[in-house]
């Protein structure tokens, strides 16, 4: 399936990559190729086959209700591109 | 030309439970900033989602409530978008495979009639956090403390017609879940909100019209107005030749107003696919039938039981809105067997509301125990004292001078059923108001009032009143 | 130099013929010396691997400590190490310390372990030739003109040339018995479920399983033991007994069935390659094995399944960097958008960026169906080729890589080509079974690997019939020449 320059964009927006003119133009060829890969599933017939999720044929386990974590903020905010007074900061979220 | 709206809800329920849905930090309201989101919560690298029982407990608790389906297997998807409030950049929630389907709850509607209002589904997700938009220049601060904490989404069918329903399925909801003890229904810490789906159609048509979803719904007048604005607003766009478009819109209390909001807009395609870092959900019957074990008596069927006992309807529902109200109540009648159930409902419904709410207390809190309200209706039922004089005993109870035998004790509040001093106290009385007895003589009945006023006047309000009635009207004659 | 197995030096060390800061030291000493060639670690920890080296000491001097205690070992830059950079071979991470250890960190410490450092790879995993790391490509020791695949590639040539004995993998298509097999060590990967995999970055959930990259299948057997159990920390972690690798190996080959399916040998494969793996399968047969032919019928559709399962789960696992609470943030962003977009763009390399975009697309509204579902329909019914397989026989036996090391630079600008490499190792993460890549001798001077597949959780059986052919055979002992490594470090050294 060959996509198009529209594809490209909305895929790279859903994804949040600022995609150059020059990369979405090599996206169109090579994920075009990728897609005709894939596609090669399209004709399998499935019918009456169920969906494999996991490879576990297992069933979700439960955690007892308990509170096990402390507050690691200090530790953990050193990772922080930018925090302050304990957030997290960003620029304006507009709603 | 008439138009019908259409609205159908979507309850989010903050779940009961110690610890987050996914993770073992804290769910309590109100932490510092960040300081309840572990790694799990903040979405890092590597970590992984193990889900809490109790979250699960809960769910199948409402969906056994609602008379829903269990689903024996339910299945966890992620919903991914971009926002700063959602760490992981996809939600982890339930989609094609809910574990709650169906169930309906009724609803009263003002005429007294009922109305059932079906459920769609329920099912378990988690929260996001919050971005905070004060205090930084041009920036916005993300607190993670309330993600990862365990959500319930209840989905209504479009089948209510106006505002009115709208609140009040709100309010039946919002009263189950409390009953059932699965959420707090805190609306100010955000434990219990809304969306609402509201269109209009022509009155007399089937086709559903487009719907607008509004957001933000944290009180049942919001709720209401909100709902009856967008009406409003959909109608006069339609009436005008417009066209309404699917949106999500924003409620603001502060204007009374929906706006449009445009930055949820673009994102909707949410690619949901089955997390693959948990496994099916599944719930066997003996899970069921443990949790059915534990179920309270659910307030339909417990107001049903009031009225039985002599309760009119309404009152029997007032005692049900919250399970510690019925219960209060009903500990009020095992102490006091000899108590008219409709004399006791009165006294919760009334006075001891009354005292509450100016207290601003839960009946939990009621400084007048149940085992203390029994003793003073006893007293009332027994002829100590006047429902009248009960009223002060219960103040003075309420501000902690003791039980009720010690205040009328203490203030010799206790009935005169002697005869003897009734008697004198009547004679005393039309010895001193000639002309209103040769008024009441010559047939102006109204004065016999008068008459039983002075005569409590005299007694400090302790004449048995009945049997100062009968005296009275044999002395006048 | 010469390589010494796990094994060995823990028989050395409990005998106190050596110390494992002796060790330690050694293994800090060759990567000093020889890495400028091979570019196989990210970061080196010295300072813990000594202070850790002696704690191992002093145990081993009160005669406590198992056979992994004092070892020395290095972690794919996959595996969270408190306190430590982990990079998943990316920008995106490059300043990123883990504030916790991963729960394979976690056991192997605890047996004693002594890390020394972290590996190079494909960035977040997604490569099969180790070029899309950040930190640079990785070279074969055995022809530093070559890939030595990936995406563990940095594990891979670090143990292949001695650097060390051992080291940690993780194999979501491949990515650890495709590079064992491209440098002639071994590469196991244990079943999915059986390695917890918190504390693992995640590229796609369901494949992904940590396994271990050594020179013999005994060392993989002790390593897993260790590594291997149940770990309430993940929901998909397996809660099974861990069975003894170590001992279960000894067995005698005798009656074992060994099944080979005809899709392995079809002409995609390498004429020599195919000539060793025959060879290989020979040799089991004269320890007492029996060849039987079995069928993978939809073998072939494993490629173009993987290629939508992996991508769409890396799609939606990888949406967490976005320069907020971790990991690169970009300069100057004008707007919440514009500093996800550019924050991404610029810390993600251009493979990763294609195949999130790849998953994307594959889960997008309309596609949903055509790709994603119709995928794991197609992934069931590789799953029941290889159940119906495993009903008549112990183990699958085939080649690991359709050919050996190819050059690098020679398959970056065909991502196709690429993917079409992993054709022989992707089938066994789509059923989640066990697999391990042995050296089965060379073609053209390069190692060829034999791969042979497990039914789930049937870890002994495969880590049985690779000890025993390793016992039979010595392809596993070649090792690289060293000369060529120092004159590159010495070239490399010229031209600064």
């Amino acid at each position: 399936m060959a996509l198009t320059r529209e594809n490209v964009a909305y895929i790279a927006h859903l994804a949040r990559l600022a995609v150059s003119e020059r990369e979405a133009a090599d996206y169109v060829v090579k994920l075009s190729r990728i897609l005709d890969l894939v596609d090669q599933l399209r004709q399998v017939d499935t019918a009456g086959i169920a969906p494999m999720a996991h490879p576990l044929p297992m069933a979700q386990r439960l955690r007892p209700d308990a509170v096990t974590e402390t507050d690691r903020r200090e530790d953990i905010q050193r990772n922080a591109p930018q925090a302050a007074e304990g957030l997290y900061l960003v620029p304006r979220v507009i709603e | 030309m008439s138009w019908e709206p259409v609205i159908g809800l979507e309850i989010h329920a903050q779940l009961a439970t110690r610890s987050k849905i996914f993770s073992g930090a804290a769910t309590a309201y109100g932490a510092p900033p960040n300081t309840q989101a572990c790694l799990v919560d903040l979405g890092y690298p590597g970590v992984l989602p193990v889900l809490n029982a109790e979250a699960v407990r809960l769910a199948v608790r409402f969906g056994l409530a609602i008379g829903g389906t269990v689903a024996p297997r339910s299945i966890f998807a992620r919903k991914n978008y971009f926002y700063p409030d959602l760490p992981k950049g996809y939600q982890i929630s339930q989609y094609e495979l809910p574990v709650v389907k169906g169930g309906s709850v009724e609803i009263l509607l003002d005429d007294g009639s009922r109305k059932t209002v079906r459920l769609t589904r329920a099912h378990l997700e988690e929260d996001a956090g919050k971005s905070l938009h004060e205090s930084f220049q041009g920036l916005s601060g993300i607190d993670l403390n309330r993600a990862g904490t365990p959500l319930l989404e209840i989905v209504s069918e479009p089948d209510m017609r106006s505002a009115k329903e709208a609140a009040a399925y709100m309010r039946r909801v919002h009263q189950l879940v409390r009953w059932i003890g699965i959420c707090d229904g805190n609306m100010q810490e955000g434990s219990f909100r809304c969306d609402a789906n509201v269109s209009v159609r022509r009155a007399g048509t089937d086709k559903l019209g487009t719907r607008t979803e509004i957001k933000n719904l944290n009180s049942f007048r919001f709720l209401e107005r909100a709902i009856l604005h967008e009406i409003d607003r959909q109608i006069e766009v339609i009436e005008d030749g417009g066209r309404i478009v699917q949106e999500t819109r924003l409620y603001d209390p502060d204007r009374d107003e929906t706006r449009s909001m445009r930055s949820k807009e673009e994102a909707n395609d949410y690619r949901y696919f089955p997390d693959p870092d948990l496994l099916p959900l599944e719930i066997d019957a003996a899970t069921l039938d443990a949790v059915r074990a534990t179920l309270p008596e659910l307030p339909d069927r417990r107001a049903a039981r009031f009225v039985t006992l002599g309760i009119p309807a309404a009152d029997a529902a007032q005692l049900t809105l919250e399970r510690d109200t019925a219960d209060y109540f009903e500990a009020v009648l095992a102490a006091a067997p000899a108590v008219e159930p409709r004399v006791a409902a009165n006294w919760v419904n009334g006075d001891l509301a009354a005292a509450l709410n100016d207290a601003g207390l839960g009946i939990t809190a009621s400084r007048v125990g149940a085992a203390a309200l029994a003793a003073l209706l006893l007293r009332v039922a027994d002829n100590t004292i006047s429902g009248k004089i009960a009223k002060d005993v219960f103040a003075a109870m309420w501000a902690g001078e003791g039980g009720a035998d010690d205040i009328i004790a203490a203030r010799g509040l206790r009935q005169i059923t002697d005869s003897g001093a009734l008697e004198a106290a009547i004679d005393k009385v039309i010895a001193a108001s000639p002309n209103q007895l040769a008024e009441y003589r010559a047939g102006k009945d109204k004065l016999f009032g008068y008459f039983v006023g002075q005569v409590m006047k005299a007694t400090g309000g302790k004449a048995n009143p009945q049997q100062l009635n009968e005296l009275l009207r044999r002395k006048l004659g | 130099m010469e390589r010494q197995t796990i094994a060995a030096l823990g028989r050395a060390l409990r005998a106190r013929e050596v110390s494992s800061r002796e060790l330690a030291s050694a293994a800090l000493e060759h990567i000093a010396r020889l890495d400028g060639a091979l570019n196989s670690f990210i970061t080196v920890t010295a300072d813990q691997a000594l202070t850790a080296a002696d704690a191992a000491d002093r145990r081993l001097a009160r005669g406590e400590g198992g056979p992994l205690t004092g070892i020395p070992f290095a972690w794919k830059d996959i595996f969270c190490t408190r306190g430590v950079r982990t990079t998943c071979g990316s920008k995106m991470l490059a300043n990123f310390v883990a504030p916790y250890d991963a729960a394979a960190v976690e056991r192997l410490h605890a047996a004693g372990i002594v890390s020394i450092g972290k590996t190079n790879m494909d960035e977040f995993a997604m490569g099969s030739s180790n070029e899309t790391s950040w930190f640079g490509p990785v070279h074969n020791p055995w022809d530093l003109e070559r890939s030595p695949g990936g995406s563990s590639g940095g594990s891979a040539a670090a143990v292949a040339a001695g650097l060390i004995s051992a080291a940690s993998g993780t194999d979501t298509g491949g990515s650890i018995r495709q590079p064992a097999a491209l440098v002639g060590i071994t590469g196991f990967k244990p079943s999915y479920g059986r390695v917890s995999r918190y504390g693992m970055i995640a590229f796609a959930s369901s494949l992904d399983q940590a396994g271990v990259l050594t020179l013999t299948a005994e060392d993989a057997a002790l390593l897993i033991e260790a590594m291997a159990g149940f770990d309430d920390r993940d929901s998909t972690s397996a809660n099974l007994p861990v069975p003894a690798y170590a001992t279960d190996i000894g067995k005698s080959l005798a009656g074992r069935r060994i099944g080979v399916p005809p899709e392995f040998f079809e002409p995609g494969l390498d004429g020599e390659c195919g000539a060793r793996v025959r060879e290989a399968l020979a040799v089991l047969e004269s320890l007492g094995a029996q060849v039987v032919e079995v069928s993978l019928p939809h073998l072939s559709l494993s490629v173009p399944t993987y290629y939508i399962v992996a991508p769409a789960e890396a799609s939606s696992n990888l949406a967490r960097f976005d320069g907020v609470r971790f990991g690169h943030r970009a300069e100057g962003a004008t707007s919440l958008e514009d500093l996800y977009k550019k924050s991404r763009q610029e810390g993600f390399g251009p493979e990763v960026r294609r195949r999130l975009m790849t998953g994307t697309y594959v889960l997008s509204a309309g596609y949903f169906d055509a790709y994603y579902l119709q995928a794991q329909k197609a992934r069931e019914l590789i799953a029941a080729d290889f159940r119906a397989a495993f009903a008549k026989v112990d183990v699958i036996a085939g080649p690991t890589a359709p050919t050996p090391a190819f050059r690098l630079g020679e398959k970056t600008d065909d991502p196709v080509q690429m993917y079409l490499n992993d054709i022989y190792t992707i089938a066994v993460n789509l059923a989640g079974l066990p697999g391990i890549s042995v050296p089965c001798g060379f073609a053209r001077g390069l190692p060829v690997g034999l791969q042979l597949i497990g039914p789930a959780f049937g870890e002994s059986a495969v880590l049985n019939v690779a000890h025993q052919y390793q016992l039979a055979t010595d392809w596993h002992s070649k090792a690289p020449p060293e000369a060529p490594l120092v004159a590159a470090v010495a070239a490399k050294g010229r031209s600064r």
